[in-house]
């Protein structure tokens, strides 16, 4: 379990988060949602262990800030939003460094897999700098995978933090990488992942944490957290949240604003 | 040199190709060596000391002086101040993220430079008595003080809070240096002609003043960082990612720039101080084995040593056959052979990007 209470980050004088209490269990896909500098990723950053901070984060029972890096690094893995390369690595030889630095260090070889999971089999013997950015972010999950993973080993759930996992990823990719992070939870490990596309958090997350201003503003799972009041007041825009019907197709007004051909 | 710009084999696993690469580099090395001992103004036949050896004969005076008291000393001086720089450069290039890094970057070679300048210069004023006893040392070890003095002082203006900042480093020894030449220059202008003429050839660097009791005070320092430097390979791989991503894989991050800055001092502060300033080595090395065998530092740095050792080597037999009986600066030749290296790798780089 991922526990935050009264959880407040400065950086620099300014407070960039303030009384977050939070919940994220194991088993569940936690997406933090918000609008830009509403302090989403300093939160992610602040659970990973890498900004001061004050208040409670407790991964498994254990105080982030107290607990020494490689338990951190057996415990969760995390994907940041960019990661520069700075040498030119193979892509194999990046992925085998997130499992030389895990639990699963001197196993097998978890590299082909890790590359099939994110769609990018036989692409091992590349070099990382010619790959494009969505292959060379799905090449940094497959590195982050095989960090932790066994979704739960010995009763104990692994975790995986994704710092907008599908950012620069084509719509099949993001289905994809979702669908990992989905499966992930399902195997009983805990997901938390800041996320920008709201369609895509209603479809993946079980809760969502909807942070304005560096406050959470409400928490739950996504039909009661993406409501059109909760939006509006998050993003200072008016948004209208539907839902299709369950049977039958269904068109958008939008479209009749089209003038026929 | 044969597997320069070979591909990454299907699995995309670069560690034999490094493992044979270290193998190659290794006989090479030993040849380089043994032609090493053969070359000087001094003919001397090193199959016919060789064989004297075995046949447990004394070697003539001649061969015992030129081969034992000269070129042995010369040769493992070689040997080390190569492995140093080249291991060096590779280090501080993990370290900064940079392939353009380069021992000199640190300040090392600076604060090296303006000890060794302050001895040759200030040195006349010392008391008679401690001139004549500390003389050939006093260079030496003002280098090596100036070098460490500067490292130090580097590394606690860029940590603050326990957390050093690798920029700050960088810019930091980029000032330091502009300073500790500023000085330099003050000290060279204070200079009479010997000095300037002693000082001039010291910053072209030359293994010529090497000796056996020159060879035992620096050795240990830069044995003990030829040997500390693998253990900081799986770091600089995963530092290779960016901190914040080797710090969540569980690296000690703050430790491993420590323990790099501290190898880093003792090899070049070391290899300064007995061979005075040799560029280019720590700089074009590594970056030929990436090349060649991929970044990975776990091969990189052991091969690095070996191919150091081996261009030094390489260097100091051209210094002393190209206008034999005189010697050329060390420092001349590693720049003539590495300054278009560098360039080529430099022009070859860009090409992609136009």
């Amino acid at each position: 379990m991922l526990q935050i209470r009264d959880l407040q980050v400065n950086l620099g004088r300014r407070a960039v988060l303030r009384g977050i209490t939070l919940t994220a269990r194991p088993g569940r896909l936690t997406a933090i949602c918000g609008p830009n500098g509403s302090g989403k990723t300093t939160l992610l950053r602040a659970a990973c262990g890498d900004l001061a901070y004050r208040g409670q984060i407790r991964l498994q029972g254990a105080e982030v800030a107290t607990t020494p890096g490689p338990q951190r690094a057996a415990c969760r893995a995390v994907l940041a939003q960019n990661t520069a390369l700075a040498f030119p690595f193979t892509v194999a030889e990046v992925v085998r460094l997130g499992q030389s630095f895990g639990p699963a260090a001197g196993g097998p070889d978890l590299t082909a897999r890790a590359l099939a999971r994110v769609g990018l089999q036989g692409y091992g013997p590349r070099l990382y700098p010619e790959l494009s950015g969505g292959e060379q972010q799905r090449v940094q999950l497959a590195r982050v995978l095989t960090q932790v993973w066994d979704p739960v080993a010995h009763g104990v759930p692994r975790w995986l933090f994704l710092d907008e996992p599908v950012s620069s990823l084509d719509i099949a990719h993001q289905l994809q990488i979702m669908q990992i992070a989905r499966d992930y939870a399902d195997a009983g490990g805990g997901v938390v992942a800041v996320m920008h596309d709201l369609n895509l958090t209603a479809m993946f997350a079980d809760k969502i944490a909807l942070l304005a201003q560096g406050q959470l503003l409400a928490m739950g799972p996504p039909a009661s957290v993406l409501r059109d009041d909760l939006l509006g007041r998050a993003y200072g825009c008016n948004l209208r949240v539907s839902t299709p019907p369950a049977q039958g197709p269904y068109l958008l007004p939008q479209s009749a604003r089209t003038p026929a051909r | 040199m044969a597997v320069l710009e070979a591909d990454p084999p299907a699995t995309g696993d670069r560690r034999r190709l490094a493992r044979r690469a270290t193998l190659a580099l290794l006989v090479l090395l030993l040849l380089t060596a043994a032609a090493s001992l053969t070359v000087g103004a001094a003919e001397v036949s090193l199959s016919h000391a060789l064989a004297d050896l075995l046949a447990g004969r004394d070697l003539d005076l001649r061969a015992r002086v030129v081969l034992w008291d000269i070129r042995l000393p010369r040769l493992l001086t070689g040997i080390l101040v190569g492995a140093a720089l080249a291991v060096s450069g590779a280090v501080l290039q993990g370290l900064f993220r940079n392939p353009l890094a380069d021992p000199g970057l640190v300040g090392v070679s600076a604060g090296a430079g303006l000890g060794a300048i302050t001895a040759i210069v200030l040195g006349g004023l010392l008391p008679p008595a401690l001139a004549a006893t500390a003389g050939p040392w006093l260079v030496p070890v003002a280098a090596f003080g100036g070098g460490w003095g500067a490292v130090l002082l580097l590394y606690a203006m860029a940590t603050r809070g326990g957390h050093t900042s690798v920029a700050t480093l960088l810019l930091g020894g980029i000032a330091l240096g502009a300073l500790a030449g500023a000085v330099s220059g003050v000290l060279v202008y204070m200079a009479d002609d010997d000095q300037l003429r002693d000082l001039t050839f010291w910053g072209m660097g030359s293994l010529a003043g090497a000796s056996w009791t020159k060879l035992l005070a620096t050795a240990p320092l830069m044995a003990l960082a030829l040997l500390a430097a693998p253990s900081l390979a799986r770091g600089l791989n995963a530092l290779a990612l960016g901190e914040a991503a080797a710090a969540h894989m569980g690296l000690p991050v703050e430790r491993l720039k420590r323990h790099a800055i501290l190898t880093v001092a003792c090899a070049v502060g070391a290899a300064v101080a007995v061979s005075g300033g040799i560029g280019f080595v720590g700089l074009v090395v590594p970056h030929l084995l990436r090349l060649a065998t991929g970044p990975d530092h776990r091969g990189l740095l052991v091969n690095a040593a070996l191919l150091g050792a081996t261009l030094l080597l390489l260097a100091d037999g051209i210094s002393r056959i190209l206008i034999a009986p005189a010697e050329l600066p060390i420092g001349i030749v590693t720049a003539v052979m590495g300054a278009p290296v560098f360039l080529a790798i430099l022009l070859r780089r860009r090409l992609p990007e136009v």
